[in-house]
């Protein structure tokens, strides 16, 4: 019996979403950032998943982990806004803020702290398994 | 006479490492219900128990099959959320079920030993 690897399984989701969790509040904390280029304008970051079978003995099945892979930069267009006043104004007069859409990253917010809830009640039911395990026979 | 242990718990000890294996496939399916492309497994009770049932004992080696889903999501993930929790639940309770069976059958042991 391999219980072990069901906290392994349910500790990786946790990871996953608090790292979701992490890009949704740094989108949101420069939701409304301005830059002096397009260049360097903040550009939204996506966590990306992707699942991982670890190696097992001869015969047993891996559970399916969650790792993830990568962060990518969104490629939504950038928000443009005509403001011939901002110092940061180009030669047309709009300023470049970042393509945070804000409504988007609530609901990632929400998503990711539901699957986190989750992951711990996988993981608390796991514990529970177990210590039933342990207590076999004392009564 | 002499008591076979294997023989006196039965079959319990034997699902029960088959709830456990399979919560761990559950649980997998969890942690990646928004992974791009997943596709959710699961273990078959009733292939398990064909195994046993036939004589062939149990060597732990299961086969994990995909899950056909009831809908299909754009980014083509295969876990339905409601549905796998409601599997991992319920199997939670079975596990809970059969080392229920298993606490009896060591308690009946335990008295046919003490004699009282």
């Amino acid at each position: 019996m391999s219980f072990g690897e069901i906290y392994d399984i349910a500790g990786a989701g946790m990871h996953a979403q608090t790292i979701r969790l992490n890009t949704v509040a740094s989108n949101l904390a420069n939701a409304g950032a301005a830059a002096e280029t397009p260049e360097t304008a903040f550009r939204a970051l996506k966590p990306v998943f992707s699942t991982i079978y670890k190696q097992t003995q001869e015969g047993q099945l891996s559970g399916a982990h969650v790792e993830v892979s990568a962060i990518v930069e969104a490629d939504a267009p950038l928000d443009m806004r005509y403001e011939p006043n901002h110092p940061y104004a180009d030669e047309q007069g709009y300023v470049a803020y970042s393509n945070v859409n804000t409504i988007d990253e609530m609901a990632d917010m929400m998503a990711a702290s539901r699957s986190f809830e989750t992951n711990v009640e996988v993981m608390n039911r796991a514990r529970s398994m177990q210590q039933g395990l342990l207590q076999l026979g004392s009564n | 006479m002499a008591i076979n242990l294997d023989a006196a718990l039965g079959i319990h000890p034997q699902t029960l490492d088959f709830r456990v294996e399979r919560s761990k496939m559950l649980a997998g399916n969890l942690a990646n219900a928004e992974t791009p492309g997943y596709k959710a497994r699961d273990l078959d009770f009733k292939t398990v128990m064909t195994q046993i049932n036939a004589g062939m004992g149990h060597d732990r080696s299961y086969q994990a099959a995909y899950r056909v889903p009831y809908q299909t999501s754009g980014d083509q993930n295969t876990v339905e959320l409601g549905k796998e929790q409601a599997r991992y639940s319920r199997n939670a309770m079975d596990y809970q079920t059969s080392l229920t069976f298993l606490n009896m059958k060591i308690s009946g042991l335990k008295s046919a030993i003490e004699g009282q």
